[in-house]
């Protein structure tokens, strides 16, 4: 497979595992409503992913016939789904990420200029979706306050990866979105009476893993199942 | 004993004379106790079918072989779910709140479609459901768009909208996995065989045996009889197996001449009440997973409901 370097596709990657993973929530939210706006994100998403993933090359090439260490996206969109706080927690972090970014983006000469400008609508729906349950779940009841908590704390140590710069997009201004970044989501986690997690912004692996192709493990679970159906039957169209 | 007052027979054939003019019978309306009851079931039943339905297509979901069926997919669980939605919101038109109409799908109290008790195997099944379980329910959901209640028929005109598109999208997988390979074609003409006799029994019980139709069709309900409506269906899908390259399972289908209709061969009644009473293929799985769903979403629920208390906002 002949993979053109472009910045489209780490941020491809990004919204592709993001939206299977949201993808499997179908038939499991805790009310109807949930059904449809998490499938709903995870549709923008899924499209989103289309049109970068084609900016590289074949979509469906891309999706289903790399193995892991050929995805750039983040290990946080990758991380599983959990409790709905843990769902909740993840988007939080990426949209309100995804957005700045696409923001950034869509005012520059970059050939994802259209693109994130389409895209940013979108995003800030997601960000507010997730904005408005961290409040629902935070200042709700005891439980829901410590699963927000924990799930908060928990995927705290994915969030640095968002930051470290990505290949040819070294004129965004990463440290400055990052405190942005923080700026926003303490402004949220303290409106909903949670704390901002303590503690290394880095996992096991150093700066920039995901984007490196450095994964962690459920996500060969993940491919596995994403791809073997299009494996199984080389070169069939469906 | 009960007298039936003056007044009660004047709203009565205020009743009788709105559906006899085929005009359209609302929330606030008197109705009989029946009519509102038969309605409650019958909204409710379909509700559920729509939420119940969601499982055996999201199946697949993390599973479909390219991102155009994936997104197609999920597009069309997602529109799932908001039919539910609509369906629910009609039926509390009637009085019955949700919680209480998924209580009653939880505890086994109310139904949902039997044809959601059967697995989905393969990818082809995605396609069978949609050209087959869909196409079913466009046959019988289009006449309930004249449906003598407002509420339930404004839903239907919607739904039928939809479910229409979703059909056209079923089939069309069918017909590239039928074009495709030996192995993608083999797969879709699996498919139809299993999905084939489960879809004719989606029309209920032959006409001899259904124990509501009468009256519904004279509330205009209903409008044509289960049999009636299978025959339509048969009708439809012979041409449409042909166009696709595919055969029905039915070594009895024939064109019958003189009554210028397709004759079918026997369902297998037995098979459809065993899946009533709960003993289908997916039964137990399906309702275990929709009560998990929920009984995991309870923390979820309550802490919306909290919040909404703290900050003055209604829940929903």
């Amino acid at each position: 497979m002949n993979i053109t370097a472009t910045p489209a596709l780490p941020l491809g990657d990004d919204a592709l595992i993001l939206s299977h993973r949201l993808g499997e929530w179908a038939g499991h939210a805790p009310v109807l409503e949930e059904e449809v706006a998490l499938a709903n994100i995870a549709l923008d998403l899924l499209g989103q992913a289309r049109v970068l993933l084609s900016l590289t090359g074949d979509e469906d090439e891309l999706a289903y016939l790399r193995e892991e260490r050929q995805f750039h996206n983040l290990q946080l969109v990758e991380q599983p789904n959990g409790d709905f706080a843990h769902t909740i927690a993840r988007q939080l972090y990426f949209s309100t990420y995804q957005e700045l970014l696409f923001d950034h983006l869509a005012a520059t000469e970059s050939e994802l200029a259209p693109l994130a400008g389409k895209a940013v609508k979108e995003v800030a729906y997601h960000r507010d979706h997730a904005h408005q349950w961290t409040l629902r779940l935070g200042d709700g009841t005891d439980e829901s306050h410590a699963r927000m908590q924990r799930a908060l704390d928990s995927l705290w140590q994915f969030t640095g990866e968002l930051f470290e710069p990505v290949d040819g997009l070294e004129t965004v201004p990463w440290s400055a979105l990052d405190d942005s970044w923080t700026t926003r989501i303490t402004a949220t986690l303290e409106q909903a009476t949670l704390t901002i997690p303590e503690g290394p912004r880095h996992g096991a692996w150093r700066a920039g893993a995901g984007r490196q192709g450095l994964h962690t493990e459920s996500f060969g679970r993940l491919l596995a199942e994403m791809q073997h159906l299009h494996r199984s039957h080389p070169g069939a169209t469906w | 004993m009960t007298t039936i007052a003056p007044e009660e027979t004047a709203r009565e054939a205020v009743f009788d004379a709105t559906v006899a003019a085929e005009e359209r019978i609302e929330p606030r309306d008197w109705m009989p106790d029946a009519y509102r009851s038969t309605l409650v079931r019958q909204i409710a039943q379909h509700a559920h079918s729509e939420i119940i339905g969601m499982q055996p297509e999201a199946n697949w979901i993390t599973r479909a072989p390219s991102l155009r069926r994936k997104a197609i997919l999920m597009a069309k669980v997602q529109d799932e779910a908001g039919h539910g939605l609509y369906l629910y919101s009609a039926a509390e038109t009637l009085g019955t709140g949700r919680d209480e109409l998924l209580d009653k799908l939880h505890s086994g109290r109310q139904k949902y479609s039997s044809i959601f008790n059967y697995p989905t195997l393969t990818w082809a099944d995605v396609g069978a459901i949609g050209w087959l379980v869909d196409g079913a329910a466009i046959t019988n959901q289009v006449p309930l768009c004249r449906c003598s209640y407002g509420p339930y028929a404004r839903a239907m005109v919607r739904i039928c909208k939809e479910e229409s598109f979703h059909q056209r999208q079923g089939y069309e997988l069918l017909l590239t996995l039928s074009r495709g390979t030996e192995a993608q074609h083999a797969m879709a003409q699996d498919a139809v065989d299993r999905w084939w006799w489960p879809s004719l029994m989606m029309f209920g019980p032959p006409d001899d045996e259904s124990s509501h139709s009468a009256q519904s069709m004279a509330w205009k309900i209903k409008r044509h009889s289960n049999d009636e409506l299978r025959q339509r269906f048969v009708d439809i899908c012979v041409p449409q197996a042909e166009a696709l390259g595919l055969t029905l399972p039915d070594p009895d289908l024939t064109w019958n001449e003189e009554r210028g209709h397709w004759d079918f061969g026997p369902i297998n009644w037995a098979e459809f009440r065993e899946v009533l009473k709960g003993n289908g293929p997916c039964n137990e799985q399906r309702i275990s997973r929709r009560r998990q769903a929920h009984e995991e979403g309870a923390w979820v629920r309550e802490a919306a409901a909290a919040h909404a208390a703290k900050h003055g906002k209604a829940t929903r």
